[in-house]
């Protein structure tokens, strides 16, 4: 019951992008097409799934053992970095298809702060490691959910005649806007 | 160009909320109240101007190669100075934008600058760029906080001058991307003519 609460809270709730701001750059960057919406999606994830895990244990074993807390933010961008790199290497490796489809989507991550957000939410939010890693992926998933959302309206944004003071970002903030009020409506579905 | 103009491209023609588009999600995120968005600018313009500085003191030394982990070790102790000194001195203003301090080590403005220009050019040129960069940040964001606070809550800085609430919606997330989409669409058409 508790793993379903944390689930509908992070997708719906206090989604992501919408109602947290983390992630907004990628959010208006690859969400033309709702295939590329789709990659991005997966490849994020994957990354935040790892990075969680990974970031999780860092912080238990290593920074406070050591009482050295105070490296989390230079630790944990140094680890999220090292793990994409090391992603990519192993994709490229094992899959090439999988590779090509979430290659480029990959370098991005780094920067995206929802990866490094969900990290520290993990930590401050006392989550153990499955709850975290739970929190993790349903962030993960409101994110692919918004993002495909965007892309699909995006798509069809194209055939319409927009002022051109409007065009392109202006225009995707203002959708995203509309979107937030909506994902509003899901407020107080869980105490 | 010279230093004047160096300093001043941050401020409207490269400006890089409104007309770059980078580090929307602090933007966002912190612009409820101008004091808010204000703090939030300027705990980056610090960053940036450190980060700026040592990252083109370093550029010759570091190697080609590992270079963007090594601006990002540089840019994250700026971060967790800053981190530090905002949990001492403003501990109020640190409990509001709480996650998005240490999240200003992903903020794409510094590692931009860092990446395109401090690793090209001198100290003092790096530092300019960094403090133009950083002020036209706190501006967009001032201006931005300022215009939600208005509109949301019927204040300035925090003083109330209308009775009772104001538009609440501009206050809560959605008002930001709108305020935000309908602020750079402002600036595109003002840039045209």
């Amino acid at each position: 019951m508790e793993y379903i609460l944390i689930i509908i809270s992070a997708v719906f709730i206090n989604n992501v992008v919408l109602a947290q701001f983390l992630g907004v750059c990628p959010f208006l960057g690859v969400s033309n097409k709702v295939n590329t919406a789709l990659g991005m999606s997966a490849a994020v994830t994957f990354v935040i799934v790892l990075a969680t895990m990974v970031t999780y244990l860092v912080q238990i074993y290593i920074l406070n053992k050591l009482g050295i807390a105070f490296m989390q933010t230079i630790t944990f961008i140094l680890v999220i970095a090292a793990l994409v790199q090391m992603v990519e290497i192993i994709l490229k490796k094992i899959s090439q298809p999988l590779y090509q489809a979430l290659g480029i989507f990959l370098p991005l991550i780094t920067t995206n702060c929802a990866v490094l957000g969900v990290a520290i939410l993990v930590i401050k939010k006392d989550y153990n490691l499955l709850e975290g890693v739970v929190f993790g992926g349903s962030t993960a998933i409101g994110f692919g959910l918004a993002l495909v959302i965007l892309a699909g309206i995006r798509e069809q944004l194209d055939l319409l005649n927009i002022p051109k003071g409007m065009k392109g970002v202006p225009v995707s903030l203002v959708i995203a806007g509309i979107l937030a009020m909506a994902f509003m409506g899901f407020t107080g579905i869980v105490k | 160009m010279n230093q004047l103009q160096n300093f001043t491209k941050g401020l409207l023609n490269e400006n890089p909320i409104l007309v770059l588009v980078l580090g929307t999600c602090p933007t966002l995120a912190t612009t409820s109240s101008s004091l808010n968005g204000m703090g939030m600018g300027i705990a980056t313009t610090f960053v940036l101007i450190g980060s700026n500085a040592v990252i083109a003191l370093l550029s010759n030394v570091i190697p080609d190669k590992v270079r963007i982990p090594a601006f990002i070790v540089v840019i994250a102790s700026f971060v967790t100075i800053v981190d530090l000194v905002m949990q001492a001195y403003v501990p109020a203003l640190y409990e509001t934008l709480g996650i998005f301090i240490p999240l200003i080590v992903v903020n794409c403005i510094v590692l931009g600058r860092a990446e395109a220009f401090a690793s090209k050019n001198n100290v003092l040129t790096s530092l300019i760029d960094g403090a133009g960069m950083g002020l036209g940040f706190t501006l967009a964001l001032g201006v931005l906080g300022a215009f939600r606070e208005i509109v949301g809550s019927g204040a300035i800085f925090g003083y109330k001058f209308i009775q009772g609430d104001g538009v609440l919606i501009f206050v809560l997330a959605p008002g930001a991307f709108l305020a935000l989409g309908y602020l750079i669409a402002l600036v595109n058409r003002i840039k045209k003519t």
